[in-house]
């Protein structure tokens, strides 16, 4: 593969930057490839490694056999590394976004005091906000990762982002808090808590939301955001301040992806974006690619004689493989395998082939027979994302 | 379908029979399909509505994240919120959260759509971006409203993924515990008449037989029983691996990978057979693989709740033909 520029592998990638975002759509392996690249680099890097996970399913606790994962990390021991085969020059540690407790954090921050912090985390509407709805995924992991790198404590930071719904959720979320606080909606809307002065351009708006939630409901409403402004400064500085942190050159994207249609699509979505907003793109990792020999033509055009005519193959094999009929039916059945699994491989490679990026590092991973549970698994996923 | 894909669907993984017929999915009003990305949910939805409607059905398939994936299994145009018919009996809808406010607001209210809502659906985007469920509501809402009006025998949704859902279906719950009064209040209470209603209602989830996707169902599966009212309808365990050997045949199978049969092989056939033997090898474990996961799901999920087993499909592409082939595979599998 041609590496014309300076990062030009990803061991190259994981030993120059300090955070690692994977990016990609859901069921590519998002996961497992952000956890197999912070082994990795701790195992060969050295330092001190961190895998955030943000996703809600306990999925990376499962591959790094860490019983549970919260909010504080946990530093996978270095016992498992000599398990895995892979002492490990580094730590690896690994955590998990507890997003209600990330919002309780911030909200303890930022509120002007202890009392106005209490009203807010015991109102209703917020307890929605912060735990039931997965908006607030999005804001919230950015926030976690910038708190991180901010502390100190890590080398490298290889952070897994949550499914969304679209790609860019996660990438403009600091955008849209900043937004949301300077908005004239907000000021709208928790004015009439303060003055009840209803301004002519939101008349309309009270009417009807009155009839529809009823006046109670936007009470609640108006004084959870009159209360959620007194954050503002706080939360305004911040947001940019994260956002300054995704563009930031020590931040690179890794966009997962596997080579069905769909997810590849939402690949190239990710890359454009990725680049539009001037962020780094580090590298694009391709899942579960199957094996190269199923593409080999000459064997196409075996099975294709052994699928159409097995008798000259089966009266060539010698005495003692088996009933002439049922060695016919294996022999058949192979062939006929084959033969479907090369119109997937085929359909894969011309995927592969129409793929445009703008990056120097495409890293293709081979189907994996077996499924990655363990940090063995992790390291040997990583191994085939170092070469 | 080849032989050995049907074979897949029928290998003895079905144990006990459910309690209820699987026949009956069909006969719910709103089917709620879900399940992790990347699995194959709106393939299996489109099937579903496709189903139904080639069986005399009026259909309504909605997609719910405007991606466009229901427009690219259908092979048809862009989909919108106003609903067209694609094939026919089978109309398609993506969700559009503000047109569907337009359209609450439009029937509840009385208000002239034309005056005044710009500012008003500006405002309602700001409050949902913060204020809980609105937006959910008005998905759930304009579902709910489909299936009252009656003007289908079937909507079949192409839903949020499995880490969604459930919010989604705790909005009207939530809101009706939020808000005190007002017509949203007298709203929430018929939805969630409908969605609780096991006659009307079914969720149907969608896995591959990996083990996140496993993992994840068996996770949804529980959660929907303890922080829902909906009702588990079927569990779609897509992308089923034909299996290669019969009973004694692998041994035969190994005899041919021995390298003095592979020689011999080769000189009969003219051509190179090793990578023949590797992909079978690799079909092998493959299959072996996902069979421990298809057993822990049938065993981690209720057995009242049926299972479909719908077969991998080697095929060029995704389009119209695989959703007619899934199609086809869950048509046998409800037994039509």
């Amino acid at each position: 593969m041609d590496r014309p520029r300076g990062q030009a592998s990803i061991e190259q990638l994981l030993a120059a930057k300090e955070i690692v975002v994977t990016c990609g759509s859901g069921g590519v392996g998002k996961t497992t490839t952000a956890a197999a690249l912070a082994a990795m680099a701790a195992a060969r890097h050295g330092g001190k490694v961190l895998v955030l996970t943000v996703d809600p399913a306990r999925r990376l606790a499962d591959a790094l056999g860490v019983q549970a994962l919260g909010n504080d990390a946990r530093r996978v021991p270095a016992s498992a590394f000599v398990d895995a085969g892979h002492p490990a020059r580094g730590e690896l540690w690994a955590a998990q976004l507890d997003t209600k407790q990330s919002w309780d954090d911030l909200v303890r921050e930022h509120a002007p005091d202890r009392r106005t912090a209490r009203r807010i985390l015991d109102n209703k509407l917020y307890e929605n906000i912060s735990g039931r709805f997965v908006q607030s995924h999005e804001y919230i992991a950015m926030e976690r990762l910038y708190d991180l790198h901010n502390e100190g404590s890590y080398d490298l930071i290889v952070v897994d982002t949550p499914p969304t719904r679209n790609a860019l959720d996660f990438l403009e979320a600091p955008e849209r808090m900043a937004e949301f606080f300077s908005s004239r909606f907000l000021r709208v809307l928790t004015a009439p808590a303060r003055s009840r002065v209803v301004s002519f351009a939101s008349k309309p708006f009270f009417t009807v939301a009155d009839r529809v939630l009823g006046s109670q409901f936007l009470q609640d409403i108006a004084e959870f955001f009159s209360l959620f402004q007194t954050m503002a400064p706080g939360f305004v500085e911040r947001a940019n301040a994260v956002s300054r942190l995704l563009r930031d050159n020590r931040t690179t994207y890794v966009v997962v992806s596997t080579l069905e249609a769909a997810p590849l699509h939402e690949a190239e979505v990710f890359v454009e974006a990725i680049t539009a907003k001037g962020f780094h793109l580090g590298a694009v990792v391709l899942n579960r690619v199957l094996p190269s020999y199923l593409l080999d033509e000459r064997a196409g055009l075996a099975a294709g004689v052994l699928a159409d005519d097995p008798s000259a193959a089966t009266a060539a094999l010698a005495n003692g493989t088996g009933d002439e009929a049922q060695v016919a039916r294996v022999l058949t059945e192979i062939a006929e395998s084959f033969l479907r699994f090369q119109v997937v491989a085929q359909r894969e490679a011309e995927q592969r082939s129409e793929l445009s990026v703008a990056t120097d590092v495409v890293a293709p991973v081979p189907y994996f027979e077996t499924d990655i549970c363990d940090l063995a698994g992790l390291l040997r996923l990583g191994e085939q994302l170092w070469t | 379908m080849s032989k050995s894909a049907v074979r897949a669907t029928t290998a003895g993984w079905a144990s006990a029979p459910p309690s209820r017929t699987v026949g009956d999915l069909l006969d719910r009003k709103l089917l709620l399909v879900t399940g992790k990305g990347g699995v194959g949910k709106t393939t299996v939805a489109a099937s579903l509505a496709l189903l139904a409607s080639q069986r005399g059905m009026r259909t309504l398939a909605c997609e719910v994240d405007a991606k466009g994936s229901l427009a690219s299994v259908f092979e048809t145009g862009p989909t919108s919120f106003a609903e067209r018919e694609v094939q026919p009996r089978l109309w398609a809808m993506t969700m559009d959260t503000e047109a569907s406010l337009k359209e609450y607001l439009a029937l509840q209210l009385r208000i002239p759509v034309a005056t005044r809502i710009g500012p008003l659906a500006r405002m309602f985007d700001f409050v949902a971006t913060a204020a809980p469920g609105v937006r959910e509501i008005l998905t759930i809402g304009k579902l709910a409203y489909e299936v009252r009006q009656g003007r289908y025998d079937l909507v079949v949704v192409d839903g949020a993924a499995t880490g969604h859902v459930v919010g989604q279906l705790a909005a009207p719950q939530a809101i009706n515990e939020l808000v005190q009064v007002g017509i949203v209040r007298e709203q929430t209470r018929w939805m969630l008449d409908i969605l609780s209603d096991p006659a009307q209602t079914g969720m149907v989830i969608v896995a591959t037989p990996d083990e996140m996707p496993v993992n994840e169902t068996i996770e949804l599966a529980a959660r929907l029983r303890s922080e829902t009212t909906v009702d588990l309808a079927a569990v779609v365990v897509n992308r089923v691996l034909p299996e290669l050997f019969g009973r004694g045949e692998e041994a035969i199978f190994e005899r041919l990978a021995h390298p003095d049969a592979l020689a011999d092989l080769r000189k009969a056939v003219g051509d190179d057979v090793g990578p023949i033997v590797d992909a079978a090898r690799l079909a092998v474990t493959l299959r072996r693989t996902r069979a421990g996961h298809i057993e822990r799901l049938r065993a981690d999920v209720d057995p009242a709740v049926p299972m479909l087993y719908v077969p991998y499909l080697f095929l060029r592409s995704h389009g119209l033909r695989a959703t007619h082939q899934v199609s086809e595979a869950l048509a046998a599998e409800l037994g039509y």
